[in-house]
């Protein structure tokens, strides 16, 4: 049974589509990520899902009803924490569920109960009658979780849930998300720029760049696409290095980055030497190498030609683009 | 219901909880009254008005406390945006009509709690109200002051994208409907022209029905203003929700 079922959705902002007509589906009970740099379209598919936002063109199946026409009865079986926070402030941990809680009309003596289960889950219990105002990145983060999940949804859509929170708490919150998923049983939908958040999480990811889906598969298969190894060489020569590289019959692909190079090839153990070997001959200086399976990272690589850093960089001008564009 | 009643609750929770607020939004109506209630008082004699300039500018001070307040509290839906709670509130499910009617509510009491400290602060500085009855007329004009220009800040609100724009607004709407409303002149004594811009300022109405209630005596048919400023407030209300069901978060 799928949670979401997603068909050619679109969305147009004056002419910028962010969203181009993507189409995918999620079981129930996966945990899915959607992938790409920002400015990709993920918060915007998201949106759209979520109804907060009317799809320009496509149609979407959430939780068996339909996006545009039932869109009450999908916003009470969704939860969404958004990108940026959505906290008042001002009231305390208690009182922002409480609020939530009302706007969701769960009587009184269930409201009561579940807040304190739910504060209990995320751990800020002993903080439930403190202002949020006085909350550190990931306390916020994981009030917002249990917020959303107050009224209990079917669906929980985590728009990057550990932006901009340090190693420690991403974990921690990670742990969240898995334990949610396996005990409650809750489809999680989320999106990441971190390659490695949605390596550890989820059973698929989707990569988005620049509106499209461009792969939709588990990670492990994702990664056996790209095949073989990943063999990264530090070196200040680089140029030189890569354009030697460049010759060899058994690379697949090279790549040469800021300070770094980047051999896609197979059996990456066996070539090591030669390597090392060629770059002897050519007076090439090597600081060192090492040989690892790809990442998600490589993945995206792949796919787009870019890193996922690269691809932030220009995505920015459409973002800024956009925001001229919705003055206007 | 409930849902208006929740988004009220916000209101009034953040509200008792900003102390600063409170006393800051008081100091300038405060100083309105003493500056010009005290320094006028010996010098400007208003024919009709038995308690001196400063009785007769305390209805302008309680409703400018109550215009700044509401149209503030219409405006903080702004912040609500910036600061991402307002998706909070869309994301569910409950209609738009309902979050904008307990926003409307909650600016509409804080604007009167305001009026009502004003109000009361007054009866220290020489304000005698007699009668109950007319002090329950210039309470209903204080809530459709409250309730209209509430209404006008959500209006305002669901148009701006940040606070930017709220100088240009308090200065070159706000000001001038305070300053046009009789608040501190009796507008029989206007000329024609300027009179009958008067009379198209809402919060004339406002004035002269508190005006009314206080001291019995006002220049506009208490009546006729009634059904004025409760035509704005509809009118008001309607156009709010119909620019706050469009905004995009």
């Amino acid at each position: 049974m799928f949670a979401i079922e997603v068909e050619n959705l679109t969305k147009n902002f004056n002419g910028f589509v962010a969203v181009d007509n993507v189409s995918f589906s999620i079981e129930s009970g996966e945990i899915f990520g959607l992938l790409g740099p920002n400015g990709a379209g993920k918060t915007t598919t998201i949106s759209m899902l979520a109804t907060l936002l009317r799809p320009t063109s496509g149609s979407a199946l959430v939780n068996g009803f339909e996006l545009t026409k039932r869109d009450d009865d999908i916003r009470k079986s969704i939860g969404i924490v958004f990108q940026d926070q959505s906290l008042d402030e001002e009231l305390t941990a208690y009182e922002n569920m409480d609020f939530h809680g009302r706007l969701y009309r769960i009587s009184k003596t269930v409201r009561q109960q579940k807040i304190v289960e739910l504060l209990k889950l995320v751990e800020l219990e002993e903080k439930k009658n403190d202002i949020v105002k006085t909350f550190s990145g990931g306390m916020r983060r994981r009030l917002e979780i249990a917020r959303g999940l107050l009224h209990e949804p079917k669906v929980l859509f985590l728009d990057e849930p550990t932006l901009g929170l340090d190693p420690q708490t991403r974990n921690h919150i990670w742990e969240y998300i898995e334990n949610l998923n396996k005990e409650k049983g809750i489809t999680i939908i989320l999106t990441t720029h971190y390659m490695d958040e949605a390596d550890r999480l989820c059973d698929r990811v989707a990569i988005m760049d620049k509106g499209k889906l461009i792969a939709s598969e588990t990670p492990e298969k994702l990664k056996e696409e790209i095949g073989g190894d990943v063999i990264t060489i530090t070196s200040s020569e680089r140029e030189e290095l890569y354009a030697k590289l460049k010759t060899l019959s058994w690379v697949k692909h090279v790549e040469p980055h800021d300070g770094f190079v980047t051999i896609n090839l197979e059996n990456a153990e066996r070539h090591v030497a030669e390597i090392a070997n060629l770059s002897a001959t050519n007076g090439i200086e090597i600081d060192s190498i090492s040989i690892r399976k790809p990442t998600l990272e490589d993945v995206f690589l792949h796919f787009t030609g870019r890193t996922i850093r690269e691809g932030e960089a220009s995505s920015k001008d459409h973002m800024r683009m956009i925001h001229r564009m919705g003055r206007r | 219901m409930d849902i208006v009643y929740t988004i009220w609750l916000r209101n009034m929770k953040r509200y008792l909880r900003s102390k600063s607020r409170i006393v800051g939004s008081l100091g300038m109506p405060l100083f309105f009254l003493l500056v010009l209630g005290f320094g006028l008082n010996s010098v400007v004699r208003i024919p009709g008005a038995g308690q001196g300039y400063m009785g007769f500018i305390v209805p302008g001070i309680v409703s400018m406390s109550v215009l700044f307040t509401s149209v503030f509290s219409g405006i903080q839906i702004i912040w609500d945006k910036q600061f991402g709670f307002l998706k909070e509130t869309l994301v569910a499910p409950v209609s738009r009509l309902e979050i904008m009617f307990g926003q409307t509510l909650g600016g509409a009491t804080t604007a009167f709690i305001q009026g009502f400290i004003i109000l009361a602060l007054s009866l220290f500085m020489g304000l005698n109200v007699t009668s109950v009855p007319g002090f329950l007329v210039a309470s209903v004009f204080m809530v459709l002051i409250g309730l209209s220009f509430t209404a006008f800040g959500i209006a305002i609100a669901s148009k701006m994208e940040d606070m930017h724009g709220f100088q240009l607004i308090m200065n070159f709407v706000i000001f001038p409907i305070f300053g046009l409303s009789g608040a501190l002149f009796p507008i029989d004594s206007l000329p024609s022209w300027l009179r009958s811009l008067t009379l198209l300022d809402p919060l004339t109405y406002g004035v002269e029905g508190i005006r009314y209630g206080l001291s019995g005596t006002s220049q506009v048919n208490p009546f006729f203003g009634f059904v004025v400023l409760a035509g704005f407030t509809v009118f008001m209300v309607v156009v709010g929700a119909t620019l706050f069901r469009r905004i995009d978060v």
